[in-house]
């Protein structure tokens, strides 16, 4: 039985073999690769590219401890993540909802559109987009004063609230999508069965939907947290003065003083720091799952 | 597609690719250069073309560092590099740039003797970089912020333009204007400390770090800056293609000015070509017409000053024999000095926060 068993499996992944190989095959030389040579970099005192002599050191995890610097803006990001991630939540969550639940055919196919929509522009786009809304004088402020009697000031750009306006608007459709699957897969017999048992909608709400929703939500968090920490473009572009993040000084350090041995060890460091996140959050993800 | 075709198909792609990059003839001269920089205007490769019968190949690069790393990594690709004045000596010293024999370039006996001999670009009497074109980081105002241009670099810390007030996210940059605001020589700051103190007291003017030409013009436009550090030829540009409201102010504490040079790389395969392109890039013709049709640094060549208008932007503010006496010529700077310069803008930065 058992041998036979192996034989199965065995056989099973030959079979498999050549629908994973281009996958695995990608992921190697893409990811791990590049990867591993990013790890390798980081405990270099110079680039060998750069054809200076080098040698191994620890001097760039160092780095990152000697200076109160880095520590501030990891924490910066890590509350950027944990803000951005909350607000896809409160936004995204009752759309999925609506969207699984409530609205059926067509009128469904026409708003899930419109969540999938901002995917289909490029990155850069949609927040130079929010740049010409949110500045003094832009759409937001010359509407707003159009419509209302007195006269208010908008000017949000280059500002906090702008960074996490921008981010949300980027991120939310991971949100929306990753709770929409699981909420549609809510049978609509259990809803029904709490509601002849005279559960409440709240009651309903925290004992069935959310509780069975939970692995989307958890899913989405994850998928959004995890980008948004280490997000560059988006700080910088609408932040201003306020737009500093840990993303952005890795980005410095590639880019602007080609210290890649630096930039690859703060990377890791977010990378270690995120694991750790997610590890100690694991026990309450798995039992949410 | 079955294994054995798949890799011929596969073996087929790679022969032709490498046969494609082999096939780099001697007609060929390829340059390296910042994207949107002169050497790539498609109606001055055209008249090259024409007149010379080799073919140009733009490549590009987005900082200084990427530059020589391309120089080191692709040695005997490329024919002509443009470096910056102050990244020449490492160039050279890293043997990635031979001498130029001058005498073949029949333009080069027009550049100003103080550029053509400038020390950064001379070593053991050996020409490494022909000087091209010049400007200056100064400050630039929104005209419709003042009745009357500032002259003082202490305009940029002025409660009234609290919020309003912008600099490059650039860090040497950044360093190197504290030094003038505190009186410092760039090249050889010796006070750092006081360097911190200006730029800190600086920082709550701050509206924005700009990044790129497009970031400021943008901020003009929609009135929200008065004032910030700016390109010379970026504020030309602005005023006379973009009809925007922008005004070079060159303080009187001083500016800081930099010089861009073109060089042959070791290993270049077509010499002769690449002296011919870089004959043609310092010359008078070119340069007016890209000043006209695109807007331009100051070049080095002070014929091709003399070729424009009287009152052209480039040559009678730049020109003026007062302005020379107020700027600084950018020198290297180490990769050292560099990071520090970096480690001293990031913490202004989180300060700020």
């Amino acid at each position: 039985m058992a041998a036979q068993g192996a034989t199965a499996s065995r056989s099973g992944l030959k079979s498999a073999l050549p629908l994973l190989l281009p996958a695995y095959l990608w992921l190697t030389v893409a990811i791990f690769l590049p990867l591993s040579a990013m790890v390798f970099f980081s405990f270099m005192t110079e680039l060998p590219l750069s054809g200076k002599p080098w040698a191994f050191t620890f001097g760039n995890y160092a780095a990152f401890f000697s200076q109160s610097l880095y520590l501030t803006l990891l924490w910066a990001s890590l509350r950027l993540g944990l803000e951005v991630t909350l607000w896809c939540i409160v936004i995204g969550y009752p759309a999925a909802y609506v969207l699984a639940k409530v609205l059926k055919g067509r009128s469904r196919e026409a708003i899930f559109l419109l969540v999938i929509l901002p995917f289909w522009s490029n990155g850069l786009v949609r927040i130079f987009s929010w740049a010409m809304v949110l500045r003094e004088g832009g759409i937001l402020d010359t509407a707003l004063n159009a419509v209302l009697p007195f006269k208010i000031n908008i000017d949000l750009m280059y500002s906090y609230p702008a960074v996490i306006i921008g981010l949300v608007h980027s991120y939310v459709p991971y949100m929306v999508l990753t709770c929409y699957l699981t909420l549609q897969a809510i049978d609509d017999s259990l809803i029904e069965a709490g509601r002849s048992l005279g559960a409440s909608r709240l009651q309903m709400l925290k004992r069935v939907i959310i509780p069975l929703s939970m692995p989307g939500l958890v899913a989405g968090a994850v998928l959004i947290f995890v980008p948004v920490v280490g997000s560059f473009m988006e700080p910088r572009i609408l932040g201003g003065r306020t737009g500093t993040f840990y993303g952005t000084v890795i980005e410095d350090q590639f880019v602007a003083v080609f210290n890649w041995p630096l930039g690859a060890a703060l990377s890791f460091i977010l990378l270690a720091v995120v694991l750790v996140i997610l590890a100690l959050a694991a026990p309450m993800l798995r039992r949410a799952a | 597609m079955c294994m054995p075709k798949l890799t011929a198909f596969l073996t087929a792609t790679a022969v032709f690719t490498s046969v494609l990059t082999l096939a780099a003839n001697a007609a060929e001269v390829h340059v390296l250069n910042w994207k949107g920089y002169g050497a790539d205007e498609p109606w001055a490769i055209a008249a090259f073309e024409k007149a010379t019968g080799s073919k140009v190949v733009n490549d590009f690069f987005n900082s200084e560092q990427e530059m020589l790393t391309k120089l080191r990594t692709n040695p005997g690709l490329y024919d002509v590099v443009m470096i910056n004045a102050a990244f020449n000596d490492q160039a050279m010293a890293e043997k990635l740039i031979q001498p130029i024999d001058t005498s073949k370039l029949s333009n080069y006996t027009d550049i100003s003797k103080d550029k053509a001999g400038s020390p950064m670009l001379d070593h053991d009497g050996k020409v490494y970089g022909v000087p091209w074109v010049w400007g200056l980081t100064a400050l630039a105002i929104n005209e419709k912020s003042f009745d009357k241009p500032p002259t003082s670099i202490t305009e940029m810390w002025n409660e009234a333009h609290k919020g309003r007030v912008v600099i490059r996210d650039d860090a040497v940059e950044a360093v190197q204007f504290g030094a003038i605001a505190t009186g410092q020589n760039i090249n050889d700051i010796k006070d750092m400390e006081a360097v911190k103190t200006k730029l800190t007291s600086l920082m709550p003017q701050i509206k924005t770090f700009w990044s790129s030409e497009n970031d400021w013009n943008q901020m003009v436009a929609s009135n929200q800056i008065d004032i910030g550090t700016y390109w010379s030829g970026s504020a030309d540009r602005a005023k006379t293609h973009f009809k925007l409201p922008v005004s070079l102010v060159i303080p009187q504490e001083g500016a800081v000015a930099w010089l861009d040079a073109f060089s042959i790389p070791v290993g270049s395969k077509n010499v002769t070509g690449a002296e011919a392109f870089i004959n043609y890039m310092i010359d008078p013709k070119f340069y007016v017409e890209w000043v006209t049709k695109v807007g331009a640094p100051v070049s080095a060549n002070t014929k091709a000053v003399e070729a424009l208008p009287e009152d052209a932007f480039n040559r009678k503010v730049m020109g003026d024999p007062d302005v020379a006496k107020r700027i600084q010529f950018q020198a290297p700077i180490t990769d050292a000095q560099r990071e520090a310069y970096l480690a001293l803008w990031q913490q202004l930065k989180v300060d700020v926060k």
